[in-house]
């Protein structure tokens, strides 16, 4: 199978800074792709430039074959790439259907009098997140009122209604506990089962081994080859991630506990 | 926004919420709360003094009115995240423009009105691209613009005519078409019918005996019921609406879903922009003349306004109507203690309470509906 996104040895320079020194990464349909990296990898960089927040200094993106260049998160998103960010993806003030349609608000009614269809955004709203098994008080109820694992599955529910094609979930489950990051998992199998690519960024190995079909490490810039599921175990990828040696002699002191 | 949801779609898990509290939950609460408070107070101590009697509701209307025309255009650009500093000085910088422009330079004065509001705007277009640009904050360079437009107010002021009043607008309005708007008042024959139907006080005495008292509506009233109207319409059931508060809520998030969150703050700030010149005209056309000084401390007055009303000082959240109801705490409060004659100083006193409570009350009720912690 073909890929849907194709990143093509892609490099990106700040500055004097290299924050990326040729990375190569796919994304198929119906599969969850991990990347790892440890901080400072590299990571949110590569994704930002992959939902168009950046523009890659060198090498090239592939839209199912396409070779083409994201001017805006606008059109990233209109090709199908849609991204929820860590702690970005929702606004806490406002309602959960406010949030579900802002930046996509149903309007109904002529110009100049064009109203955004509350009634319709709310309607929805409540399907899809029942959908994602969230049942609201209300689709008027604050986002700040959900927990974290709830706000990231609203954002997912969000996605996937606006049809994407391609799912970047950064680093989804680092701030929740051990029911709401089980929860955020079975949404990405779900996801994955209606044939979306689902690219999840994390540094937490036993979370990617969870559900990941194939898993590609970033250190310092790089990536270090990517592997096929049953093909790793969470030793080996701790090993790439962390560069290999330092973390083998840190690791026997501890006792193997990291 | 209603919320009928399928009984097939009920959770067991969640608890009901009575009709009633969700009612009173609502960002406007502590305004509509102040607002009952303030009537109520002033009811007692000056009841009988004629601030309930035609006058004087005319009276504290028009000056409620002043502060909602500003306090909506603050509003909107406060839930998109911003401040507005300069709108006092916007009010006197826009009216001395208008006056120079068609009492000194001979410009018909519909141009002159329509030239000023451009330039506002414009100003307030730039007011907001300095913001976004720099991504300084819109307190530091609205607070520029502050001195920037006093400064250039009275200096053109005495430029161009040695004094820092300038009359002489009156005798243009005249004959002007577009002058009305903002200087005219409406409903005359409803006041002249409630005058002989004995409904309201007339004039017993003078060359006016038998009118009624008040001769109709300022256009400066209709011009903030028509903007508070719009505001809430434009923030609650439009697209540009949600965006409004996307924006103040988190500029980045709202940009990663493609909100366009520099049209809109930057909009907003034009808004204000108009607000202050609907301010400016209005008063122009009501003294026929336009002063240097106007508008003092308005900026201000018309944040206390919107804060009073609910909204959130960081963006994000907030009310036009509760913006409004804030106006006419101010306007009753102000007027109201004139009416009972007490010492004038005591209205900072009173205000500076009412600021405090109804902003403890707002940030209790933000909480049970935002789930802030």
């Amino acid at each position: 199978m073909s890929a849907i996104v194709e990143m093509r040895n892609i490099t990106k320079h700040f500055g004097h800074v290299i924050a990326l020194a040729g990375v190569s990464f796919d994304v198929k349909a119906g599969e969850c792709h991990c990347l790892l990296g440890d901080n400072g990898a590299g990571k949110s960089t590569f994704i930002k430039i992959m939902s168009g927040v950046y523009k890659p200094s060198g090498g090239e993106v592939l839209v199912e074959g396409t070779p083409t260049l994201f001017q805006s998160p606008r059109d990233a998103m209109a090709a199908g790439i849609a991204t929820v960010y860590q702690d970005l993806a929702m606004i806490p003030l406002m309602s959960v259907s406010r949030n579900f349609w802002m930046g996509r608000e149903p309007e109904r009614g002529v110009w100049p009098f064009r109203t955004f269809d509350t009634a319709k955004a709310d309607d929805i709203t409540v399907k899809e997140m029942r959908k994602m098994g969230i049942s609201l008080r209300g689709p008027d109820q604050a986002v700040g009122t959900l927990s974290g694992g709830e706000r990231q599955t609203v954002a997912i529910a969000r996605a996937v209604y606006f049809g994407a094609k391609v799912l970047i979930l950064d680093e989804p489950t680092s701030a929740l506990g051990v029911r709401q990051t089980a929860n955020v998992l079975s949404t990405i199998d779900r996801v994955r089962k209606q044939g979306i690519g689902v690219v999840f960024i994390t540094h937490n190995v036993r979370h990617a081994l969870a559900v990941g079909d194939r898993f590609t490490v970033l250190n310092r810039g790089q990536t270090l080859g990517t592997a096929e599921r049953g093909t790793v175990d969470a030793a080996a990828l701790q090993d790439m991630m962390a560069g290999g040696q330092e973390l083998a002699l840190l690791e026997a002191s501890l006792g193997g506990t990291i | 926004m209603t919320d009928v949801i399928p009984d097939a779609l009920k959770d067991e898990r969640i608890k009901p919420v009575s009709p009633l509290r969700r009612a009173l939950i609502r960002p406007e609460l502590g305004g509509i709360c102040g607002t009952i408070l303030v009537f109520l107070l002033f009811a007692v101590i000056a009841g009988d003094s004629g601030m309930f009697a035609a006058e004087g509701v005319m009276n504290w209307t028009v000056v409620s009115a002043q502060f909602m025309v500003i306090a909506v255009g603050a509003c909107l650009l406060m839930i998109a995240g911003e401040f507005d500093l300069s709108t006092g000085s916007m009010i006197g910088f826009s009216g001395v423009m208008m006056a120079i422009l068609s009492v000194h330079l001979g410009v018909p004065l519909w141009l002159a009105i329509i030239a000023t509001f451009a330039f506002c705007i414009l100003l307030g277009g730039v007011n907001g691209w300095l913001v976004i640009r720099t991504g300084l904050p819109s307190f530091i360079v609205t607070l520029a613009f502050l001195y920037i437009l006093r400064g250039l107010t009275i200096w053109s002021s005495i430029y161009f005519t040695r004094q820092t009043i300038i009359g002489g607008v009156a005798e243009k309005a005249a004959a002007d078409w577009l002058a009305p708007i903002f200087g005219g008042k409406v409903l005359g024959r409803l006041f002249t019918w409630m005058g002989e139907a004995g409904w309201i006080a007339t004039f017993t005495r003078g060359n006016r005996a038998g009118q009624p008292v008040i001769d109709g509506i300022p256009m400066l009233v209709v011009w903030a019921i028509v903007l508070v109207i719009f505001g809430h319409w434009l923030l609650t059931r439009t697209k540009f609406g949600n965006w409004i508060f996307a924006a103040g809520g988190d500029a980045l998030a709202a940009r990663y879903v493609g909100v366009p969150v520099n049209r809109v703050k930057i909009l907003m700030f034009m808004f204000s922009a108009f607000c202050a010149c609907v301010f400016a005209t209005c008063q122009v056309m009501e003294f026929g003349s336009a002063a240097a000084d106007r508008g003092l401390l308005k900026e201000f007055e018309a944040i206390i306004c919107v804060v009073i009303g609910g909204a959130l000082l960081t963006g994000g959240y907030g009310s036009v109507i509760g913006a409004a109801l804030g106006a006419i705490i101010f306007g009753v409060v102000q007027q109201g203690l004139f009416f009972a004659n007490a010492e004038s100083s005591l209205f900072r006193v009173f205000l500076g309470v009412i600021l405090l409570t109804a902003v403890i009350m707002n940030t209790y009720i933000r909480r049970i509906i935002t789930g802030e912690r």
